[in-house]
Formats: C-alpha cells, structure tokens, sequence
C-alpha cells in the first residue's frame, strides 16, 4: 500500500473586509498587508456586491496586490453577468499579470436582481450569459490580444452555484469548485456532486474544492447583524447564515478540520468586521 | 407565549404537549376541524430510533405509546408462489386512532386548550397568538395562503393506493405482490394492534383503469380487493373508513416559516408512505420545535432559524428516500420476473438508505442466500449450502461465449491529452495499467478514434494506423497480465473535435492549422465559440463507417476483448440520436427509426469486422428538454439488445453543453437499471459509486450487471 508522509492539508484564506459597510479605504490595504504578513495565510478572499456599502471585487483585489507579494487573489465570487465578458476578461488579465500570476477568478450568478437592474444586465438570462462568458473567457485570454503580453498563463477560473448545471459548468469550464459557505456537511454534499460532475465530463484530474465561512471573534455580535444586513435580500436564510458565524476558536478549529476531512483545498475565512485586531485574532488560531 | 395551533393530528398535540411540559405558563390553543376520536387511516409506524427519540423528548407520552405499540422484527415479501421472511427490521405501530386519543388526552390533562370541529382558514383566526402553528396536514390551507412566501412545491406521485384495514393481524410487515390481466397489484401491510392491521393496495395508473377502479363506489373497491387478496386474507375482512383511491401529494418547503407562522409535520413535508415515516417526522418536527422555542425563548427569528436548520436537510435526505421507495413501487412490475434472491435485495434496499452490508448486518441468512444465489448464478454451479462465496462485486460474469470478466468493477481512466499522432500516450498507458491494478474486472479506455478527424484533441489517442494497433496491442498485454479485461470505446468525435487540450476545459476549438471540419447530422455548432460542423454527406457516411469497419478488424488485433461502441457525450454517433442535434429531413433524421438508421448500420458494419463482445455506450437521457428522454434511451437500448448488443454502459447528459445532472450518490443507477430490466440487455452501472458496498447492493439488487468505480474514496491516505 502506497502511504504518503504527508496529509494533505487545507490551506487557509482570509477575507477583506471589502463588503464591510463604512469601511475605510486605507482599511483594506492596510488588512491585506498585514494578513500577508500574519504568514499563515495562502490568500485573500473578496465578496461581490453591487448594491450595497461596498467596494468593487476587482479594484479591491488590485489595491490588495499593490501591497502582498505571495497571497492568491481570490474572488469568491464575482457575479459575472454583471459585467460585460470582454471588460472582466480585460480587468482579470490586467490583474493577473500585475499581481504576477496571483487571481484565481470565481465566477457565479449572484442572487440579486437589483445588482441586476444596476449593472443593466438581463436577470431572466443569467444562466444562458454565464454559460457564455465561461465558454469564452479564457479563448479571450489566450487569443483575442487583450491580455497584457506580461502575462504568464492564465487567472484559474472557479466557478460557484449549487444546481446541476453550476456542476457541469465547473465540470466544462473551471479550475474547480467554489461553495457558498456553511457547515462541513454541506460543503462536503456540494463537492461530492462538483467532483461526480468532473468525472461524468471526462476532464483530466481533479477539480480544486474551495469553501468559505465567516468570523466574528472580537465582537460576535455585531458579526451577526452585518450578516443579517448583509444577507437580508435571502429572507429567513439571513437568520442561518448568521446562526453559523464562527465566534470562537473552538468554532474556527472545527470548521477547520471539518472542511479538511472533506478535501477542501483551501478555506477562506471572511471578517464581519474592518477591524485589523480580528486579522490577528484568526491568525494566532490557525497558525 | 401565547400559540394558536392549527390542525389536531399529531404534530400540532404532540408540539403543545412538549411545550406545555417546558413551561405550563404558555398558553395554547389547537382547533381541529374533526370531532375528538375521528380519524382517518389506520395503523402508524414508528422505528425503534423514533421511540428512543421520543422517550427522551416526553417519558409520560412514552409511556402510553409504549403501552400501546405492536412491534415486530420480520418483513414478509409474498410474490409469485413464494414466500420470502427477511429479519432485522425492527419496527413497531401503533393505532392511529389510539395515538390521537392518548394525545388528546395528555394535551388536555397539561391545561391545553382542544377545539374540534372549528375549521380555521389561516392565521388570522388567532388574532392575539405571538405564534401560529400549522400543524394542518398535507392540504394544509395555512401553507396554501402563504405558498409564495413559502417557497411551496408539491409533487403528485403517479400511482393510486388505497388505505385499508384488515381484521387481521399479519405477523410481520408483508408486503404482497399479486400480477392479474389488469397488471401488478402491491399490498403494503403490518399490524398494529392485537387484531387489526393496516392493508394498503397500491397500482398503477393503467392498473388502476384497466381494472375499473376509476369507476367503482368505495364498497365495490373494497370488495374487489378482498376478493383479490382473499387467499392473504384468510377469511379476514378488509375495513374501510373513508378508503377512497388516492395519489400521494409530495410537499417540500424551501422555508418553514413565515412570520409568526411555523409549518410543521406534513404541512410543511411530506414522505411518500412506502417507507413509513409520515407519523414520524410530523412528530420529530414537533420535537426540534420545542427544544428551539426552550433555547430561545420568544426571539421568534432565532428559533425558527434553529428549527428550520436541524430539520430541513434530514427531512430532505428522508423525502429523496421515500420518493427513490416510491418509484420501486411503481416500476415493480419490471423485477416480478426475479427470481426471489435477488428480488428481495432489490426490494431491501430500494429507498437506498440501506446497503447490501446493512441487509448482512440485519440479516446474515438472508444476505448470504442471496449472495449464494448470486455466486452460483453467474458461475453456473447447483444449488449447495456453501457459506463462504464471494461478495456479489467480486463475482465473475461470463459477458459473452469466451469472455469472463473476473469480477463486477468497471475501471476507467480520465483523458490525458498526450498521445500524439493517435499514438496512446505514455502517461495514458500507466493510467490504463494503475486502473488495472485497482483490481478492477474490466478496464475501459477514453473514446478512441477511428480516424484523424475522429479524434477529440490532438492528444487523443487513435486507431487508424498500423503503429496503433501495434502500440495498443502492447498496453493490453499488459491490462491482461494484470488480470484485467480491456474494453475498447470506440468513437468518433464529431463536432465535439478539433478541441484543445482539457485540461483548460472542454469544447475549446483549435485555432491555426491543425484545426479541421468537423462532422454532425445537422451544421449546428456545439457551443456559442466552436465552428459549425459540416453535415455528413453521402460520401462521407462511407468514409467515416469504412472507418469504423477498419477501426473494428484493428481491435481485434489489438486483442481488446470488448468493443464499446460509443454512441454517448454528443459525439458522431450520438448526435444522430438526438433531435436536438439531428435535424435531417432525408431518412437519416426524423422520428427514432430515422435517427437510428445510420448509427445502427455503422454497428452492423462494425458487428461483422470484430466479430466478438459487443456493447455500446449509450446516452439515455439528454437532461434536456426536447431531447432524447429515459423512455427514449429505453427503446433505443431495446432495439440495440435485438441487434445483438450484449451490454449497454448507461449514461447521459452532453449532447449539448447544458443540461447538468443530479450527481448525487449513484445517479445513474436508474439507466442502467432500466436498460437493464425494461430493455432487457446487460448494463453497466455509473455515477458516483465510491464503494464496493454500492456495488454489491447494486448487482446483488439485479439493477445492473457491473459498476464503474469512482476509487477516490480508497485511495486517501489514512494508515501511516
């Protein structure tokens, strides 16, 4: 029997806290310097918002690159339908090849209308434009002579969404699988079905398993009502996704483990706070 | 609080009784639309797991329910003129009647308000309750006002039952299979008290018509099932209470609450009856309830979420089982030809909660008569009362005259993109060889190509040259020194060719010189960003089945010893199978026949040359609408069993980029089972099957013959 010495183990992201309300430009640079050097995380993670106190996933990621050197840049995800293809595909390759290689692009539907309605884009075809920009985006990096010549391959592209055909879409398209958060079970149910869809495509090796959850350490509380804010738009679920904060350590080596045990590839823990002392709170617990 | 608890069964009293105990300062009222001691039905069912659930919940309400129960541990399957009893499931039931009494009785004795015969319309009839409880059944008219809000989907089962009582008391729960002119009757039936059992009959819809039970009074009904079942019945009457024919209502949530309103028990979910667990989870739900109203007090948002949250994915898990039991029952017919081994694993392990292990665990006799069965079966020895025979997975299938696979796992490797020139590459060779080394009985390529043109990518690998055969020849010398048998999938790209390489993702056109015309019935692109395909012409359906022919006498020299014919994943073949892709209007396109034409000759053509085991991956189902269907796939694998085919790899999707599929635990199965039991053609198995657990219930089951193995599951690194 072949027996590794090493588990493999889940690499751990951490958020910015760009979808915080009222946050402080000079926060987010500030948060993506020092979780580079905290040194025990492998990326940083942004949300996707339109409509809401919030800043642009794209520009975010960018500022964030200006001041790291190592950390992946990870969308987890941008609602792609909001953006024209050749734009996104324009922005993504400017970044990947400033960031010198570091943008892993997660892309999904978002759930949203109204981001929708803003960004002029047509809700009620959102399956049929993912599909498309996905069939398109990295034919575009690679041929269409929009990419800056400085780049070195192309941003893996994840895809996210718990439907059949967000399976095949990761299947067809992607890199791997991005989920939605939760606990490990669920993860573990929706990456289970990435990875049967993989297979059933026939694509070479394996998809990468991405998940994501949220923190609270310092201020529980106030973690929990910019969840129920944030999450409003989903009705009841907000009350469920604010249920699953993780305020504590225990809460965070659980998760931890949990998602590990379920092969997910790396972990990307997002504050519900700008304050840096919650940077270092989760870094004294996972490193 | 003060809660207005809407419907009388036994999710609304046992939620107030619970409540009442964790606090009598509530104040609760239920209104029940019947009078106190009417029900309808007969008998409910609770597992042992549900009982210890509820003595932990209310020991008082236990107590009675105890006193009350009928348990047993045996399950009788009566088909044909057999008589099967399978042990270890333990069970028990109770009087429905009973049960709502003692509840009532406890409610009342707790200080809670019952209200009967007051029929309520919705919340608003409790004007000054802080909570609503609609505990008002599968129709419940709470959910039905607020079904937007609620996210509300039902789903009508298409068979018919009836829910009878019997003045007898069977000894086990004994379901009865009984085929007339009219079709297949099924009889769900279990005691539930000292005399009287519950005694469910259950149809098709044809059945049903066929039989004139459309047209007949409930008396007539009953008679014709008591006169049906007499020999059963043993002189013991049927009893009716209001047992009219019925079509059971599946409803699910996607919130199960709104408001100060909560849905519970089969308001709120519904599980079909054929795995017994309506009374079960009505009463769970009142159980998670009450713990969250006592963690959480009067923050409405907080316990409902909670609720909500501990209930909503088992009562799912439940629902999938139940309606996965259900279709069994609807599709039995198709497995009554079984002989009684194997129909009893299938009828085991039919809502796929319980495994071939689970049946050993519960039943060691009866798992090892069925894998003796099984053993003796497929090898073709007599009857003996050996003990010690092979787990159904590792037993042999003679395949074809002269071709024993060594066990029932399918082994196959993902594509790698590197062979060259159609020479299979290097790092496909060791892909094929570790597969191999799994252990697996059969090995089955990547599609390869007929042609250059046939060819996926230009890593894909060929047979078209004489240094194909030559190098293939030595790769399945090595397969069969590792004690595997090799099939070959024989394919033809189509417009799904002219790709670059997968590992960037699928249906990515070439660019540059290499990049060729591809092939399809009709010149419909297969993507949004690949070019149109040429459509096959006259010349062309030569060229490409010439190319099949020659492709055919080169496996044979290469010594595969299966031919897949890959009629699957929207390659050549398959688009002609396929509406969406095959629009022709000259006899090549059309209805089936049409569509079929060219594809069938291609394999009469290929029949000939290779002149061995036959098989061909099929795509039975397109997942999209106004494509190829499961009925379709089913008529299609018939027509191929009559043509000779000896066995229908089983799968779907990808005709066209859209259309994704369940990918939950054993997906597939259902095709391969159809090909199988409908079509009547030897099936291999696919999708998400992790454990050879799986695959001795699947084949031990007789849904398929053999299973690819996704070995992802063995192959983590726990010893160090």
């Amino acid at each position: 029997m072949e027996v590794r010495d090493e588990e493999p183990l889940v690499q751990i992201g951490v958020g910015l806290p760009s979808t915080v309300p009222g946050v402080d430009p000079g926060a987010i640079v500030e948060w993506a310097a020092a979780a580079e050097a905290a040194g025990c995380f492998s990326s940083i993670g942004v949300l996707d918002r339109m409509v809401y106190d919030s800043y642009d996933p794209i520009v975010s990621l960018s500022s964030a690159a200006g001041v790291t050197d190592d950390l992946r840049l990870v969308s987890m995800i941008v609602a792609s339908p909001l953006r024209s293809t050749g734009v996104l595909a324009k922005e993504a390759a400017s970044l990947h090849a400033l960031s010198g290689g570091r943008l892993t692009l997660g892309v999904a539907l978002g759930a949203r209308e109204e981001d929708y309605e803003v960004a002029d884009s047509d809700w009620s075809r959102r399956g049929r434009i993912l599909t498309e920009q996905l069939e398109t985006l990295r034919n575009v990096w690679e041929d269409a002579g929009i990419a800056p010549s400085a780049m070195r391959g192309t941003p893996d592209l994840l895809v996210g969404g718990l439907s059949g055909n967000a399976y095949l879409r990761v299947a067809r398209y992607a890199d791997g699988y991005v989920h939605n958060g939760g606990p490990a079970r669920a993860f573990a149910s929706a990456a289970r079905k990435a990875h049967a869809a993989w297979q059933e495509a026939g694509r070479p090796g394996e998809p990468q398993l991405w998940g994501q959850n949220y923190i609270g350490l310092g201020d529980p509380e106030a973690g929990r009502e910019y969840l129920l804010d944030y999450y409003a738009f989903t009705g009841p679920f907000a009350e469920r996704i604010a249920q699953g904060l993780l305020d504590s350590p225990m809460a965070v080596k659980d998760i931890v483990r949990g998602y590990e045990d379920e092969g997910c590839d790396e972990l990307i823990l997002f504050p519900t706070t700008p304050d840096l002392d919650e940077l270092h709170r989760l870094a004294e617990i996972v490193s | 609080m003060r809660f207005g608890v809407i419907g009388g069964g036994p999710a609304g009293l046992y939620f107030s009784i619970l409540m009442k105990q964790a606090d009598p300062s509530h104040e609760i009222t239920v209104v029940e639309q019947n009078p106190a001691g009417a029900t309808y039905g007969w008998g409910v069912v609770f597992s042992v797991d549900t009982l210890s659930e509820l003595r932990d919940a209310d020991y008082g309400t236990w107590l009675e329910i105890d006193d009350h129960i009928v348990r047993w541990d045996a399950l009788d399957i009566r088909y044909r003129d057999r008589d099967i009893r399978a042990y270890g499931h333990g069970f028990s039931a109770i009087s429905r009647k009973v049960l709502l009494q003692l509840l009532q009785q406890r409610a009342a004795d707790l200080g809670v308000e019952l209200r009967f015969e007051e029929e309520v319309d919705g919340p608003d009839a409790f004007p000054d309750a802080e909570v609503i409880v609609a505990a008002d059944g599968v129709h419940s008219k709470v959910r039905t006002a607020l079904e937007e809000e609620l996210g509300t989907e039902t789903l009508e089962h298409p068979t018919r039952f009836v829910w009878f009582g019997a003045d007898l008391a069977f000894d086990a729960f004994t379901f009865i299979f009984r085929e007339t002119d009219h079709g297949l009757f099924t009889v769900h039936s279990y005691p539930f008290d000292e005399s009287t059992s519950t005694f469910i009959v259950e149809v098709t819809e044809d059945t049903w018509r066929n039989a004139g039970l459309d047209q007949m009074t409930e008396d007539e009904s009953l008679a014709f099932c008591q006169d049906l079942f007499a020999d059963h019945l043993g002189g013991a009457d049927l009893l009716s209470n209001k047992s009219i024919w019925r079509q059971f209502t599946t409803v699910r949530n996607r919130h199960w609450h709104h408001g100060n309103v909560v849905l519970v028990g089969d308001a709120v979910a519904t599980a079909h009856f054929t795995i017994g667990s309506g009374t079960k989870l009505a009463m769970e739900d009142a159980v998670a309830l009450s713990k969250a109203f006592v963690a959480h007090g009067d923050d409405l948002s907080a316990v409902f979420s909670e609720y909500e949250s501990e209930r909503q994915i088992p009562t799912e898990r439940f629902q999938q089982a139940a309606i996965d039991s259900a279709d069994y029952f609807a599709n039995v017919s198709r497995y009554v030809g079984f002989a009684p081994e194997p129909f009893t694993m299938n009828l085991l392990t039919r809502s796929g909660r319980i495994t071939h292990a689970d049946v050993e665990a519960r039943d060691p006799t009866i798992a090892n008569r069925v894998d003796r069965w099984f053993h003796e079966d497929a090898v073709g020895a007599d009857p003996s009362d050996r003990v010690v025979v092979p787990r159904p997975s590792a037993v042999p299938l003679q395949l074809a005259e002269g071709l024993e696979l060594p066990n029932r796992v399918v082994a196959t490797q993902a594509p790698r993109d590197d062979s060259s020139d159609g020479v299979v590459g290097e790092g496909t060779r060791a892909a094929l060889v570790g597969a191999a080394g799994l252990g697996a009985g059969l090995v089955v390529t990547e599609p390869v190509a007929v042609s250059a043109h046939g060819r996926i990518t230009l890593g894909s690998p060929g047979l078209y040259e004489e240094e194909h055969v030559a190098t293939w020849r030595k790769v399945v010398d090595e397969l069969h020194d590792a004690g595997t048998r090799v099939a070959l999938r024989l394919s033809h790209s189509g417009r799904r060719g002219s790709m670059r390489p997968r590992e960037g993702g699928l249906d990515r056109p070439l660019r540059g010189a290499d990049r060729w015309t591809t092939l399809a019935p009709s010149p419909i692109p297969y993507t949004s960003t690949t070019p149109a395909p040429a459509a096959v012409d006259a010349q062309r359906f030569g060229d490409v089945r010439d190319d099949f022919a020659a492709a055919a006498r080169a496996a044979r020299d290469a010594g595969f010893d299966l031919l897949l014919l890959d009629w699957s994943d929207g390659y050549l073949l398959a688009s002609f199978l396929s509406p969406l892709t095959n629009q022709r209007d000259d006899e090549f396109g059309g209805d089936l026949d049409g569509r079929m034409r060219w594809p069938l000759q291609v394999l009469d053509t290929v029949k000939g040359e290779w002149g061995g085991a036959l098989g061909v991956r099929l795509v039975m189902d397109d997942r999209v609408r106004g494509g190829l269907s499961p009925d379709d796939g089913v008529e299609i694998a018939r027509r191929l069993g009559e043509r000779g085919v000896g066995v229908i790899d089983a799968v779907a999707g990808h005709t066209v980029p859209r259309g994704g599929g369940e990918y939950r635990r054993l997906y597939r199965v259902p095709l391969a089972d159809r090909a199988r039991n409908e079509a009547g053609v030897r099936s291999i198995a696919s999708g998400a099957i992790t454990t050879l657990d799986q695959i001795d219930t699947v084949v031990s089951a007789g849904r398929a013959d053999l299973c690819l193995l996704d070995p992802s599951r063995y192959q983590q690194p726990r010893i160090r």
